[in-house]
């Protein structure tokens, strides 16, 4: 065994020298997001920047789905990361797992450098086959669309199989009904139509039903298997907030898809529907900050593993905030019909995905850095610590920044444009010419540059924290099980 | 004796049936929803009409009951001046939707208020007045599309790229663009003014007064 403070894979069990692989992507795609951010953040206040080489479609692209590809593999890292020792028997399919991940890598390789080095294609139905679908999030080709199909079917195939053959936990019995979910609701986004209405109809079961149901219950639980592993909450606790944080997260969650539904051609009801229930969306996301609080103050910020647990509180407030608080910003449909497809969406987007799913994935960076070393302490007084703590900061001082830069470019746009221009070419530029505009992209700009920042300083952390660590992680320590 | 009893609401097990139940519950309503929308988002219907609808006017007009504006229907007005049969606009329609696609319009605009938001929303940009007048616009459009780098259109130094579209896929872009127009979205865009369609009939004297503006984009 190699020496506490020294990466070995030997440290790792077999899901975990998985996990770390998956990890690893992450955090290289997690850069290629930062890098196209910013790259599309400047042409806003420089179009004429790489103009005609990397347009911004090509940028912004490129920006969100670094992101979408990013976040599933830390969710399948993640998962991997939690998965033996949750079910207490080696992964049953590890071998398929690993060339599985390989071929997952060189897919999005190819995809990324098709989207850089194509771009467009002729209107016809071999581009959407081979070069770019065109449809938010979801740009994929379809023959990625089908690899990825395949992909997250092995991986349910280990993770069901791996927990049959162990222990059925509560936390399993989510996490696998939630992957069939997750996976069945991918196969509504592969079909191609002429009817707008209908193809966005069915785009929203992808694009909300993930990230407004299915990522949720899943962040869900790998928030329960953090609390246990960082603090110690007894599983019977953290099980039933995760029962109640289901029941919440999905009831308000799935008919809550009808916010979407207000202005596609998609019948009036949904205006009552929707409204309704995304207006409970924020409850669960609040049952979470308490629970996540609560546990954390009761065990007086003790944990075995001081940086994760930062993250982990960070995603119940930025969770809260991010998809609670922004998204009820703008969800009924009597404000949402003057901020629908403006910068408020924009402002909502950065932060729901970074408070609710880039602090989990980097909350588990942690916990696998930490057993990756050998179980080294990560506690308080780490050395080197002001690192993790600088890049937590500066990740969220920037991303506050660019939100309200984007917040305040939203309110005058759907004023502007919207209230009073009418929405049409003419209202467009006025909005977007307006000085409260160009300062709130200004203001974006500089959050851009301080993210990203944040990101270069968090990657030479998760390459460097506690290698010159010699105390071995604090235990565990377990709540008594009568308290 | 009866702590746990007392608790029944803070126990795993109701809270795990609980889950189970809103969850198979609130999923059942939206098949049960989904039935009915997708039959009423199906083209040919009222919302979202058939794709010959492009062989028509199409206006986007104030309507007192429901509150806000509704596309209508007017009278025959073939698009590039050739009736097509449904079949025909269907396959143009459909062309033009694979261009949207192709091109990746939805990463720098919006359609139907969905994509990005780098470039104006395109859910009614077939009645937008800033293509001068009807008479023009088709045209004024296809040359956009083709070659939109240099043009007016573009403002605040953002221009949209050269994507190579071809002149058919031009013209099944602006089927595309106008067939869209069509669609009940609720009243959105909200407060949007239409291009002037009126046609120029010498009978109607009093024209509006918008008329003479009509060759410009109309500043506000």
């Amino acid at each position: 065994m190699a020496a506490l403070g020294t990466l070995s894979t030997a440290n790792l069990n077999g899901g975990q020298k998985l996990a770390v692989k998956y990890f690893t992507v992450a955090v290289a795609l997690f850069g290629a997001q930062v890098l196209f951010g910013l790259l599309a953040g400047i042409q806003y206040l420089n179009p004429d920047f790489l103009f005609g080489i990397l347009d911004f479609s090509v940028n912004r692209m490129l920006h969100i789905n670094a992101m979408v590809v990013w976040l599933l593999f830390g969710f399948i890292g993640s998962v991997y990361w939690m998965l033996e020792d949750e079910a207490g028997v080696p992964v049953v399919g590890l071998g398929l797992g690993n060339l599985i991940f390989w071929i997952f890598t060189l897919a999005v390789v190819v995809v990324v450098l098709v989207y850089l080095l194509v771009q467009v294609g002729p209107g016809e139905l071999k581009s959407i086959w081979l070069i770019n679908e065109g449809r938010e999030y979801i740009e994929a080709p379809r023959w990625a669309d089908i690899g990825i199909v395949v992909c997250v079917l092995v991986f349910f195939y280990n993770v069901a199989s791996t927990f049959m053959k162990g222990k059925f936990s509560g936390i399993a019995g989510v996490l696998v009904m939630d992957l069939v979910a997750l996976a069945g609701i991918y196969l509504a986004g592969m079909y191609y139509t002429p009817n707008i209405s209908m193809d966005q109809h069915w785009w929203w079961w992808v694009i909300h039903l993930w990230v407004e149901a299915t990522w949720e219950v899943l962040v869900g639980c790998l928030m329960a298997y953090g609390l246990i592993k960082t603090m110690g909450v007894r599983r019977k606790i953290v099980e039933t907030w995760l029962y109640i944080e289901v029941a919440l997260m999905f009831g308000s969650g799935i008919l809550g898809l009808g916010h979407h539904y207000f202005w596609i051609g998609t019948p009036e009801y949904w205006f009552t529907i929707g409204g309704f229930f995304s207006a409970l969306e924020p409850i669960p996301l609040v049952a979470m900050v308490v629970h996540a609080v609560f546990d954390a103050g009761h065990h007086k910020l003790k944990s075995t593993n001081n940086p994760a647990l930062a993250w982990i509180i960070a995603q119940a407030f930025g969770n809260f905030f991010g998809a609670g608080v922004w998204g009820f910003m703008h969800t009924l449909p009597q404000i949402n019909l003057y901020t629908h497809g403006t910068q408020w969406t924009a402002s909502h987007g950065h932060l729901a995905f970074f408070g609710a799913y880039a602090t989990m994935v980097i909350a588990f960076f942690y916990m696998a850095l930490q057993k990756w070393r050998g179980g080294v302490y990560m506690s308080g007084n780490l050395v080197g610590a002001w690192k993790w703590k600088w890049a937590i900061f500066l990740l969220h001082a920037g991303m506050i920044a660019m939100v309200m830069g984007l917040l305040v470019a939203g309110y005058e746009q759907s004023q502007i444009e919207r209230a009073i221009g009418g929405s049409d070419w003419v209202a467009y530029f006025a909005g977007q010419s307006h000085r409260w505009f160009m300062q709130g992209m200004f203001w974006r700009m500089v959050g851009g540059w301080t993210f990203a920042a944040g990101f270069v300083l968090l990657a030479w952390d998760l390459m460097t924290i506690g290698k010159r660590e010699t105390r071995p992680a604090l235990a565990v320590q377990a709540e008594a099980a009568a308290a | 004796m009866s702590q746990t009893q007392a608790l029944w609401w803070a126990s795993e097990s109701f809270w795990r049936k609980t889950a189970i139940w809103v969850t198979a519950g609130s999923f059942v309503v939206l098949i049960f929803l989904t039935f009915d929308t997708v039959k009423q988002i199906t083209a040919g219907g009222k919302r979202v009409p058939a794709y010959s609808v492009i062989n028509n006017r199409i206006d986007y007009v104030f309507d007192e009951k429901r509150n806000f504006q509704v596309p209508v229907i007017g009278p025959e007005e073939p698009l590039f001046g050739k009736k097509l049969t449904e079949e025909e606009a269907a396959a143009l329609v459909s062309h033009g939707k694979l261009t949207t696609q192709a091109k990746n319009c939805m990463n720098c605009h919006t359609l139907l208020g969905n994509g990005s938001y780098y470039a104006p929303d395109l859910t009614k940009s077939w009645l937008d007045q800033s293509w001068g007048s009807k008479e023009v616009r088709e045209q004024q459009m296809v040359e956009f599309l083709m070659n939109p780098q240099d043009r007016l259109h573009n403002a605040l130094g953002r221009k949209m790229p050269n994507l190579g579209i071809t002149e058919a896929e031009a013209r099944a872009t602006v089927a595309f663009l106008k067939w869209m127009s069509s669609i009940d979205t609720n009243g959105f865009p909200y407060n949007f003014k239409p291009i002037d369609q009126a046609d120029a009939a010498p009978a109607v004297e009093a024209a509006p007064a918008s008329d003479p503006a009509a060759a410009a984009p109309v500043q506000q």
